[in-house]
């Protein structure tokens, strides 16, 4: 991939939920400083390989990791949604031997979204706590990842999402149709001109899921394609970058495409890549120059003014897309909180004016260069 | 009519204020004082409560509801599981410890999670947010703004923490703005805080949010908590404090009511000297058809007025006074209950104007009677020349008196209401009434048994029985404020010998020594103790261990004491009768029995170590130390249920010919410096300093009771002097010198001043019976012994019989000064 830490972490944090307090926590959680200086924390290396099923769990070493499912839904009155269930876990300091069973060793973060258009705008919700105790967890070897009572964990050969949010719920099962997706080399994602700028990276793609979705005090059953991703890293987004754009997508064919690109102060890409898996299962590594982002409709937020390319055309290899979203408002606003204003959301793919495939969008650094440090 | 009224009032009034400006002026004086006090030790107590409650819902936020343990807190594994509980949204641990400083004092520090205090509290951790990687270093702390300008600290800086017999050194990463916490403290991580202050697997606090539509009470009462920890909502610490410092505010709410009814007494004293001398110009004004209604509402007015200037200047007063104590003394004038709490007056517009309207009310009371008397004026009969003495018999009086009395003694008896000695106030109120009511009779005894040789004796004794009406007002001035003065000096006399015998009996060693500064970090170690005790120059070596442990959650923390009960020096005052049932033995200080039912031979249940415990009740002891209550149990015992040897004091009998200096020099280097020595001596004397600082506001108050009293018999005497000019003037024609009028003079004042001291000295004794057997008791639980400062009485006594003679002697140099012919023809 290369969203790295930073993409996510701050893409992630919806508003309304977030307390000042919450965000500022965040803030400073992910841009991650480690007090004793990076050497502390495990760097991802080009000789580094994602190996499978053990690194499907925690990495307690590395900075910053996170498990973020994406997708599109369908109720029983064919109505489409689009949800977003995300665990961040990191490691704010080195250890320092402190025995407490307090002891910060890991902070997890969750947030959950749905994008509803009948409602026309996002739901949104958001935790935060140290591990321990019970309150929070990631278990290491196995995905199991867990914050109060949401939880992302294995179960029967897929994967369970369980979130009680303010205004809605999720309870959704998961299950692979294919073999995970190893990003870059062997799951080795570099995000910027230096070798040591990069994740350790792995996508599950066409997720069929089926269970219930709870708003407004009732409860759907609902089917659908989702998308997970995992990566962890200790390593610090570049500093000339202002912002990102990145998309997920099932492919209608039973093939997945990854982009993204890294967007500095004139707008222009400083870093892109990608990987894609066909329908025969062979895999495409996209190298930048093969991966283009090029804008299209835009739409402006009527509460931040912020305005965002809701549509765009993209170049992934040999491949033309244009992408559309589910709809037009799926900004968080989360100024009062980490700073950071980010639309994420639901869209669809078409070739030719024929649909491909669906997924997600993650746009950043639009309203105002992301701060990460 | 109302009209009329307020225009005849205006009338009278500003005819008295143009020739006596004095008298007004005094009694507005005398009421202000009254305001000032109450005023002021009102608002210190409500600033210094909202301060609290402030700080409380700071430290809280909103949180539904509070698990709270004992002051060492609790094991940790309780958060585990009311994290894991059903309707639970958020739960938030916290450690609140009082940190010994190295460089002296203590600081408190909450040691918590700030990802789950977030969530009760965002509003403060809003501050904290930016430092959330920094404050997880294990030596970090942010400090309130308070307490970094108290410490003289900023980011960067340093301080040094005493933890066991050690020091660990903390650095401030960051200053938390003044709106985050108004109080002195430290803010930690809560791994931080448990491993840097020694207090790994403990939590005194978990706050926890519920989840929407879970009732607190249910949630609370579904559940089942080690024994000693207590689910409650967040407002029961408040209640905690407040009744902490209840009884004490009473006090010092009453002590200041005492000096308001001193005001309104003066304000009676001196309108009714106003209505007497005036009784001519009334029955004039009833001649010319003023009605007794109007003349009734011209006098009432003329109160009121003093009332309006006296309740501004009080309540003006009071506020200044208020900051003055607050900065001076702190939110508890001096008692020690909320040190380090900076406290802004907190001073609502609405309290202020009450008390305005107190000063108007206690005035025109003080107004009501004389009125009533001027409106009954005969106005044939009150015109005749010489009217204007004559008196009112005392019998209706003295019946009343008898009634008063009656209830007062009745009401003594009466058993504290709400944990507050109300009853024992009535009684006070009733029996100082009834004692006012029967002094008309007392002096019409007293001068009647009273014979004079000397001419110039003889007049002073014939003016005071002739003008008994006149006199009974000054002496009721006299006997009310000296009375309370004399009932709060034995009071607070019998208090302090109380504890100086007291402090006598259980400090028997010749050395004590406690952890100093004491905090919950700092203590001496079982091997540290061990080490002591085979010191050279020791003949016995006593340890104790103290703990805090809530039995109630509005109730203060009991002090458990862990020591030798054997031969322990606790003075005793019951014991069990039968034999030990086969569990260990507590004795039970007097707060015990009066809070918690605590008897002798029961069996009762303290929370320790996590689980509830059975002991005995062996004895009941009297203890000043602990208000809130404290039990003293065997060491062994507390150490077997803790789990752990630590020790927090200790005593040091030395062997024959040993210098205490040299067994300080040579336990030091065991001890560090964390631990301060002091010989017997020096502990009593620091305790009894100690009581002395919490009773000077109790002394201020008493002083100004006199003052007023003093003030009221000034312008007694000063009044009827001047009413009296005619009749030196006839003195004179008689041919009494100058000379002689004075000393006549003279020795009426002293004649009054007697009469009063010795009235009022019987009824203060009186009264302070009430104070040392029901007041106190019921506030403080616990029992003084009834010492008379004897001494001291019979100075006060003596400087009021002088200060009598004096003033009316000042009183009569004015009244003979002008021309005596002149006045002779004006009234003749």
């Amino acid at each position: 991939m290369s969203r790295n830490r930073a993409s996510r972490g701050f893409a992630g944090l919806p508003a309304a939920a977030c307390s000042l307090a919450l965000a500022g926590l965040l803030a400073g959680l992910l841009a991650g400083t480690p007090a004793c200086g990076a050497a502390d924390y495990p760097d991802v290396t080009p000789a580094d390989r994602v190996q499978l099923p053990t690194d499907a769990g925690a990495h307690p070493a590395y900075h910053t990791e996170w498990w973020y499912v994406t997708g599109w839904l369908e109720t029983a009155a064919h109505a489409p949604l689009g949800f977003q269930v995300t665990f961040f876990r990191t490691r704010p300091r080195p250890a320092d031997g402190n025995p407490s069973a307090f002891a910060a060793e890991a902070v997890l973060i969750a947030h959950a979204a749905l994008s509803d258009p009948g409602r026309g705008r996002l739901r949104h919700d958001q935790r935060i706590a140290r591990a321990g105790f019970g309150v929070a967890a990631a278990a290491t070897g196995r995905t199991d990842v867990r914050l109060r009572d949401w939880s992302l964990v294995e179960a029967g050969g897929g994967l369970e999402a369980r979130i009680a949010a303010a205004d809605f719920r999720l309870a959704l099962s998961l299950v692979p149709t294919g073999p995970a997706l190893l990003n870059g080399r062997g799951g080795y994602s570099q995000k910027g001109p230096a070798p040591t700028s990069a994740s350790l990276y792995y996508s599950l793609p066409q997720l069929k899921v089926t269970g219930t979705v709870g708003r407004d005090g009732r409860s759907e059953a609902v089917t659908g394609r989702a998308w997970l991703d995992h990566e962890w890293s200790s390593a610090y987004l570049d500093a000339a970058a202002v912002g990102w754009d990145w998309v997920g997508l099932n492919l209608d064919d039973g093939g997945a495409l990854m982009a993204f690109r890294i967007r500095d102060a004139a707008g222009g890409a400083r870093y892109a890549g990608g990987t894609v898996r066909r329908a025969d299962g062979s895999i495409e590594v996209l190298a930048p120059s093969e991966v283009e982002f090029r804008p299209g409709r835009r739409w402006r937020s009527p509460r931040t003014l912020t305005e965002y390319p809701v549509e765009w055309q993209l170049r992934a290899g040999g491949r033309v897309l244009a992408l559309a979203p589910l709809l037009d408002d799926q900004e968080s606003d989360s100024r009062a909180t980490t700073g950071a204003i980010y639309w994420e959301g639901a869209v669809t793919a078409s070739a030719g004016g024929a649909r491909v495939g669906q997924g997600y969008l993650e746009l950043t650094g639009y309203g105002a260069r992301l701060e990460l440090r | 009519m109302a009209g009329r009224t307020a225009a005849l009032a205006l009338t009278v009034f500003a005819a008295q204020l143009r020739d006596r400006p004095v008298r007004f002026l005094v009694a507005i004086l005398a009421i202000a004082v009254g305001i000032a006090l109450a005023a002021g030790v009102y608002l210190v107590n409500e600033s210094a409560l909202s301060e609290f409650a402030r700080a409380s819902r700071e430290l809280a936020g909103e949180a539904d509801l509070v698990a709270r343990g004992p002051r060492e807190g609790f094991r940790e594994e309780l958060f585990a599981r009311l994290a894991a509980e059903p309707g639970v949204q958020v739960a938030s641990p916290v450690l609140e410890l009082d940190a010994a400083l190295a460089g002296g004092g203590s600081l408190p520090v909450v040691g918590l999670d700030p990802l789950a205090a977030g969530a009760v509290q965002p509003a403060l951790y809003g501050e904290l947010a930016g430092q959330f990687v920094a404050l997880l270093a294990p030596d970090a702390i942010a400090l309130s703004a308070p307490a970094a300008a108290a410490l003289g600290l900023s980011p960067g800086g340093t301080l040094l923490v005493r933890v066991g017999a050690g020091e660990r050194r903390l650095r401030v990463v960051a200053v938390l703005p003044e709106s985050a916490y108004g109080r002195r403290l430290g803010v930690m991580d809560i791994a931080s805080a448990q491993w840097t202050l020694d207090a790994l697997g403990r939590l005194t606090r978990i706050d926890l949010r519920l989840a929407p539509g879970t009732d607190p009470a249910a949630f609370a009462a579904r559940l089942a908590l080690p024994a000693g920890v207590a689910l409650a909502p967040p407002r029961s610490t408040e209640a905690r404090v407040a009744n902490l410092t209840r009884a004490y505010r009473v006090n010092l709410d009453m002590l200041a009511l005492v000096a308001l009814l001193t005001g309104a007494f003066l304000v009676f004293a001196s309108q009714t000297l106003g209505v007497l001398r005036r009784v001519p110009q009334f029955a004039l004004l009833r001649a010319l058809g003023v009605t007794r209604r109007a003349l009734l509402g011209a006098v009432v007015l003329e109160g009121a007025a003093v009332g309006t200037a006296g309740g501004a200047l009080g309540t003006l007063a009071g506020l200044a006074l208020a900051r003055a104590m607050l900065a001076a003394l702190g939110g508890d004038l001096g008692a020690g209950y909320f040190e380090g709490a900076a406290v802004p007056v907190a001073a609502p517009p609405v309290v202020l104007a009450a008390f305005v309207l107190l000063g108007i009310a206690t005035a025109v009371a003080g107004a009501w009677l004389p009125a009533r008397r001027a409106a009954r004026i005969a106005p044939a009969l009150a015109l005749k020349p010489g009217a204007a003495a004559a008196g009112e018999p005392g019998r209706r009086l003295a019946v009343l008196a008898l009634g008063l009395a009656l209830l007062g003694v009745a009401a003594a008896f009466g058993p504290p209401l709400a944990g507050l000695p109300v009853f024992g106030y009535a009684a006070i109120a009733l029996l100082l009434f009834a004692a006012v009511a029967l002094v008309p009779t007392v002096a019409g005894a007293a001068l009647g048994v009273l014979r004079a040789r000397r001419p110039v004796a003889a007049l002073a004794l014939a003016q005071l029985r002739g003008t008994l009406s006149e006199s009974s007002v000054s002496l009721a001035a006299i006997v009310v404020s000296f009375s309370l003065m004399v009932a709060m000096a034995t009071m607070v006399h019998s208090f302090r010998d109380s504890l100086e015998g007291w402090l006598n009996e259980v400090l028997p060693a010749d050395l004590y020594f406690r952890v100093d500064p004491p905090g919950d970090t700092a203590f001496v170690t079982g091997e540290t103790g061990a080490a002591l005790a085979r010191l050279p120059g020791i003949a016995r070596l006593e340890l104790r261990r103290t703990v805090a442990v809530a039995l109630a959650p509005d109730q203060p923390l009991v002090a458990v004491i862990g020591r030798p009960l054997a031969d322990a020096p606790l003075p005793v005052i019951a014991r069990a009768a039968g034999p030990a049932p086969g569990l260990p033995p507590l004795w039970a200080s007097e707060a015990m029995r009066d809070l918690y039912g605590y008897a002798p031979g029961e069996v009762v249940t303290l929370p320790l170590g996590g689980e509830a415990r059975r002991f005995w009740v062996a004895a009941i002891w009297r203890d000043y130390a602990h208000a809130g209550g404290a039990v003293a149990i065997e060491r062994a015992t507390l150490e077997a249920l803790l789990g752990e040897r630590r020790y927090t004091d200790g005593s040091v009998w030395l062997g024959p010919g040993v210098a205490a200096a040299a067994v300080v020099a040579a336990a030091r280097p065991l001890l560090g410096g964390g631990v301060a020595f002091l010989e017997s001596t020096a502990l009593k004397r620091r305790s009894l300093a100690a009581f002395d600082r919490a009773f000077a506001i109790t002394y201020a108050l008493e002083a100004f009771a006199v003052a007023i009293g003093l003030l009221g018999v000034a312008l007694a005497f000063a009044s009827q002097a001047l009413a009296r000019r005619a009749e030196f003037g006839m003195l004179r024609h008689l041919g009494l010198r100058r000379r002689d009028v004075l000393a006549m003079l003279a020795r009426e004042g002293a004649l009054l001043g007697t009469l009063g001291a010795g009235y009022g000295l019987l009824v203060g004794l009186g009264l302070s019976t009430v104070l040392v057997y029901v007041v106190n008791r019921q506030s403080f639980h616990w029992s003084l012994g009834f010492v008379v400062p004897a001494g001291s009485l019979a100075l006060a006594a003596a400087a009021l019989v002088a200060a009598a003679a004096v003033t009316a002697l000042v009183a009569g140099r004015f009244a003979t000064a002008p021309a005596v012919t002149r006045a002779v023809r004006e009234d003749w």
